[in-house]
């Protein structure tokens, strides 16, 4: 069956009503990874509803056509971290999923002058060493490097943190009773694979868990240009600058994306990233997954110390033995529960640590309608550099300097601007001739010092983004057609993330593995036995990876199958 | 009498200086201050900057309105004289000094990617005569893609002492050293030549960027590594012919003194831009050669004179295509494509020793230096190499065999040398290595192969089966491993060689 992959969020009212309010395992959220979730579970043969509260699923995962002809994809804009498990076992090829990839990266520099890296080593390699030869050979030795990064992370992601943690223990004779898990044969393989990682590798996985990126990249390269460059993926969606000590895992985050087995590759999804949803969506409707939109949910409906299902803000309640929830851990941890539903007293607990979350937003996204392509100074005819990312982070001061007018609580005058040109990837994106140009912008913070974000300081940091781009892009001020201005506050209202952070919850080292999202659900189960979490905020999780939702549907499968366990949804049928 | 210009050619030549202001260095200009420059009244000046815009040959500055320079325009460029597609490229192709040349005689527009720089595939459609031409006659490869590095300096011999495999402190000044560099763990990273230009000047040449390896293994040295690479144009004259050739195209050597693997300064006549050239005998071909390294502004020159000494002696420029085939028969391993350099590979199993690689005789344990890597190496020594690169052959009758199932005589002439790695298996058995290299040599007329297998099947003589494609069906073919070069004249050492003396 072929799928017309359509860029309009899926607004799920051409899903066939159904008044139903007894399932076997309800989902909260349809962002990619509550999809990921509730199809994962339909493939196994639950009967599962997903609610979303706003009109539209996608959640961060949307396009919009905006303005008439010009679609946008909102927020996220770029896909690489997408899990081929997830790829492959929902079949979401065949649901549309169709990634376009952006070859090369553009870092334009003040006087006309750039940074240009492409797919081809060789070329890239000329082009680096017109800054510095020794950092052009460096780079070889550099990706080279982080490949094998990026292949740890791929290898720790494919089993729960708890398990892993418990194979860890198994292998170094430390009892790992008390997390309550299994460990399967993959979890033990993984074990032994990180235990075993030679010294020198594992020297570089503790360096990125705790350097800042600007000090983890001088161990390699010399030039402030190339340093900035690379530097960019280390404070995407995080408020820190490339030198905050942590931000280096950032990058570890970024390099583990992949397509078909290549790291560090970027996809653009045919229609925007919207149309990542809808795939998700197709096919976990395929399975028959109900999705209803318009349904926000109050709280988790707890009986006789168990998860037994939601209560709709409405008043509606809708039963099931297992609930998921993929909102970040203020809503899912914190709104949602009931302290007292919690056994053993760990409610109260569990809330104020979802309180403490650090999640504030530090990201913009200024979506921009133009009259033609932009003319960059360095490159001013139209290249195949257009396809790709182009990024405004000329040197390491800049982006701290950016960073600094955040940490005082203002937005940044002149701005990191990571940028693509989806309407060259996509024609469908915009009329002929015209483009649309999408810029995830940093740093905007979630409050201003002066004041909340009206719609003044909203367009003031608009213009501080147009100017900051015609200052490499000449003219480009009088080629806009349209622009949209979306700040943490409009993140946060939009895609329902507290705080607006992209990654529902920042990727430091006191929030990763057994701390994701709480010391009390790494598991994905929670303290309140059938409820699990399974969102951006749990391990592994952040950006379009769908990776922690699906392990999280895995365990409430073993769980299901295993009803002895402590945290198992005994309450719906096995299926 | 002072000539007048033509009518309306003043209003060209004023045209083309106000274009000629614009630059990638100088981009912008205000009208009036053109005006200003050029002696004009600003409503003529207006008028001619009107039809430059007007002919996409300028640009307006939208936010000053002055004129701006327009990538892809022509003037001020580097390789302007290369057609360019108005900058649709934001990287132009990097040319050699040569490519004027290369690019005039280039039939076949055929051209590769060899590190960044556009190079022949093969000069007529088929590498046919061009490959005959290295064997027989002579041929002309531009070989200025390799990446070369000027080491001089008090310390530029203990720096070469410690990275090099070879004893360096045997090198006399005007003598050129073939050798590996490794990793601390012995494995193989590069092979490449070393000139002894002058007692503290050296040129390394290789297929890959070095500049930093060799910068930080002489960290704290009275040493200074400069990368050349874009300087230096090397040319590689190679054939029984060459000799004869070198030797009418330049002055100042005495090329019956010359020996296999020395080197010699002369010049190139100065009639069109000649200069200064270093002569190496050397080269990637197994055959009598001679390498032309000659500073940029000189390597036109140089190729005219070669190819003006060449007419007569059946000269042909020849391509990647051809280099490969002969490089083959020559025995000679090829960089990423025979042995994955260590810097490269990813994974543990991919790395090779020297000895693995084929070059064991380029690492002398019995050098006084530490040299990096020597203590995996010693180790390696006492142990033996896993590893071993043979050289495997196929005979006719066995060819005859495998296409006689398909009722064809076999089919393996004219095919350029394939890199795509193959495996090797024990006779009727399991893999025990990959073929990394092979084709036909019609020169030889045997299939034959550069391999790398494990070391207990690398006899000379031992049977492997090697995979052939037999028209659709993948078949396996009978396989010997014999002693590399698959082709050694001995014209390619020869002291004093003449053409015709030993074909």
């Amino acid at each position: 069956m072929t799928v017309e992959p359509t860029a309009a969020g899926d607004t799920g009212s051409g899903t066939p009503a159904r008044s139903g309010t007894r399932f076997d395992a309800i989902v909260v959220g349809a962002g990619h990874n509550g999809l990921v979730a509730a199809a994962y579970l339909a493939r196994a043969g639950l009967d599962v509803v997903v609610l979303e509260s706003s009109p539209e699923i996608g959640g961060a995962t949307r396009s919009e056509e905006v303005f008439p002809g010009f679609r946008f994809s909102v927020f996220s804009y770029l896909v690489s971290l997408l899990r081929p498990e997830v790829v492959h076992e929902l079949d979401l090829v065949r649901h549309g999923l169709f990634l376009v990839p952006t070859a090369s990266t553009l870092n334009p520099l003040p006087g006309g002058d750039c940074l240009f890296r492409e797919a081809d080593p060789r070329r890239t390699y000329r082009h680096v060493a017109r800054h510095s030869r020794r950092d052009a050979e460096a780079l070889f030795e550099y990706k080279l490097e982080m490949r094998r990064m990026g292949h740890l992370m791929y290898r720790l992601q494919r089993a729960a943190p708890d398990e892993l943690a418990a194979a860890i223990g198994d292998r170094v004779g430390e009892s790992a009773e008390h997390l309550d898990v299994e460990v399967s044969a993959e979890a033990a393989d993984i074990a032994r694979y990180f235990l075993d990682l030679p010294a020198a590798r594992l020297r570089g996985f503790v360096q990125m868990l705790t350097m800042s990126s600007a000090d983890f990249l001088s161990q390699w390269f010399e030039s402030d240009v190339l340093k900035a460059a690379l530097s960019s993926s280390s404070i995407i969606g995080s408020m820190l600058s490339p030198r905050t000590p942590g931000s280096a895992y950032v990058l570890l985050h970024h390099y583990m994306g992949e397509v078909d087995g290549v790291y560090r590759e970027w996809g653009f999804q045919k229609g925007g990233t919207g149309a990542v949803a809808a795939t998700i969506a197709r096919a976990a409707r395929s399975h028959g997954a109900e999705i209803r939109t318009h349904s926000p949910v109050a709280r988790v409906l707890a009986r006789d110390g168990r998860a037994a299902g939601v209560v709709l803000a409405n008043g509606d309640e809708l039963r099931a033995g297992v609930v998921m929830s993929s909102a970040a851990p203020q809503i899912s941890l914190g709104r949602l529960l009931d302290p007292d539903d919690v056994p053993g007293g760990e409610g109260a607990g569990l809330a104020l640590r979802a309180a403490r979350w650090r999640s504030g937003g530090c990201a913009g996204k200024v979506n921009l309608a133009i009259s033609g392509l932009p003319r960059f100074e360095c490159m001013p005819a139209p290249g195949p550099h257009l396809s790709g990312g182009i990024t405004i982070a000329p040197s390491l001061d800049y982006i701290d300097r950016a960073y600094d007018d955040a940490k005082y609580g203002g937005f940044s005058g002149r701005p990191f601007i990571d940028m693509i040109i989806p309407s060259v990837l996509d024609p469908d994106m915009a009329p002929p001739g015209k483009h649309v140009l999408s810029c995830f912008v940093q740093y905007a913070p979630y409050e201003l010092a002066a004041g909340p974000w009206d719609d003044d300081q909203r367009e003031a940091f608009g213009d501080a983004v147009v100017r900051t781009l015609a200052e490499y892009a000449p003219g480009i001020e009088d080629q806009i057609l349209h622009r949209q201005v979306l700040v943490p506050p409009d993140i946060e209202a939009i895609a329902g993330i507290p705080g607006g952070n992209i990654f529902h919850g920042e990727l430091r080292l006191s929030q990763l593995f057994l701390l994701r999202p709480d010391p009390a659900a790494a598991s994905f189960r929670t303290p309140l036995p059938g409820y699990y979490v399974c969102g951006s905020s749990t391990q592994f999780g952040g950006g379009i990876s769908g990776g922690p939702a699906r392990l999280a549907a895995l365990r409430v499968l073993d769980d299901l199958r295993r009803p002895e366990t402590a945290g198992s949804g005994g309450g719906a049928e096995t299926p | 009498m002072p000539r007048r210009a033509p009518r309306g050619t003043q209003a060209i030549q004023r045209a083309l200086a106000l274009f000629r202001s614009f630059t990638p260095e100088v981009p912008e200009h205000r009208l009036t201050d053109l005006a200003a420059a050029h002696g004009l009244h600003p409503s003529t000046a207006h008028r001619l900057l009107g039809v430059l815009e007007a002919e996409g040959l300028i640009g307006r500055s939208p936010e000053s309105q002055g004129y701006r320079w327009l990538e892809g325009t022509g003037f001020g460029e580097a390789g302007e004289h290369a057609p360019r597609l108005n900058g649709l490229r934001p990287l132009e192709p990097l040319h050699t000094p040569f490519h004027r040349r290369t690019e005039a005689v280039c039939e076949s527009g055929a051209w590769r990617d060899w590190s960044g720089y556009t190079c022949a595939v093969s000069y007529e459609p088929t590498p046919e005569r061009e490959y005959w031409a290295l064997r027989n006659a002579a041929a002309l490869i531009d070989v200025s893609p390799l990446f070369k590095y000027e080491i001089r300096g008090a310390d530029a011999e203990r720096l070469l002492d410690r990275v090099l495999t070879r004893d360096f402190t045997k090198c006399r000044t005007g003598r050129v050293v073939y050798s590996s560099w490794c990793n601390e763990d012995g494995h193989l990273l590069q092979d490449g030549n070393v000139q002894r230009l002058e007692p503290e000047r050296f040129l390394v040449s290789a297929a890959e960027p070095c500049l930093r390896w060799f910068e930080d293994c002489g960290w704290g040295m009275d040493v200074e590594v400069r990368d050349v690479s874009e300087e230096i144009g090397v040319l590689a004259l190679q054939g029984p012919r060459a000799r004869a050739i070198a030797e009418a195209a330049t002055s100042g050597i005495d090329f019956g003194v010359m020996r296999y693997f020395d080197l010699a300064a002369g010049e190139v006549p100065s009639g069109a831009g000649g200069g200064p050239v270093t002569v190496t005998r050397t080269g990637y071909t197994g055959d009598l050669g001679y390498e032309f390294w000659v500073a940029a502004e000189h390597a036109e020159a140089l190729w005219d004179a070669l190819v003006d000494a060449g007419r007569y002696h059946g000269l042909l420029p020849a391509g990647l295509l051809a280099l490969d085939m002969v490089r083959v028969e020559a025995g000679l391993v090829l960089i990423d494509v025979d042995y994955v350099s260590s810097a490269h590979a990813e994974i543990e199993a991919l790395k090779v020793t020297p000895a693995e690689a084929g070059l064991g005789f380029t690492v002398q344990l019995d050098k006084q230096t530490d040299f990096v890597g020597r203590r995996a190496l010693e180790r390696e020594r006492d142990r033996g190499p896993a590893w071993a690169l043979v050289g495997l052959e196929v005979d006719w009758f066995e060819l005859e065999r495998l296409w006689s199932g398909i009722d064809l005589r076999p089919q393996v002439v004219g095919q350029p040398a394939s890199r795509e790695p193959t495996p090797v298996f024990a006779p009727g058995g399991s893999q025990v290595g990959q073929c990394t290299s092979r084709f036909f040599s019609p020169l030889l007329k045997k299939y034959i192969g550069l391999a790398t297998v494990h070391a207990a099947a690398a006899a000379l003589g031992t049977e492997l089966d090697v995979e052939v494609a037999v028209g659709y069906g993948r078949r396996r073919a009978r396989a010997r491993v014999v002693r590399r070069p698959f082709f050694n004249p001995p014209r390619k050492t020869a002291v004093d060689p003449m053409p015709g003396v030993d074909g």
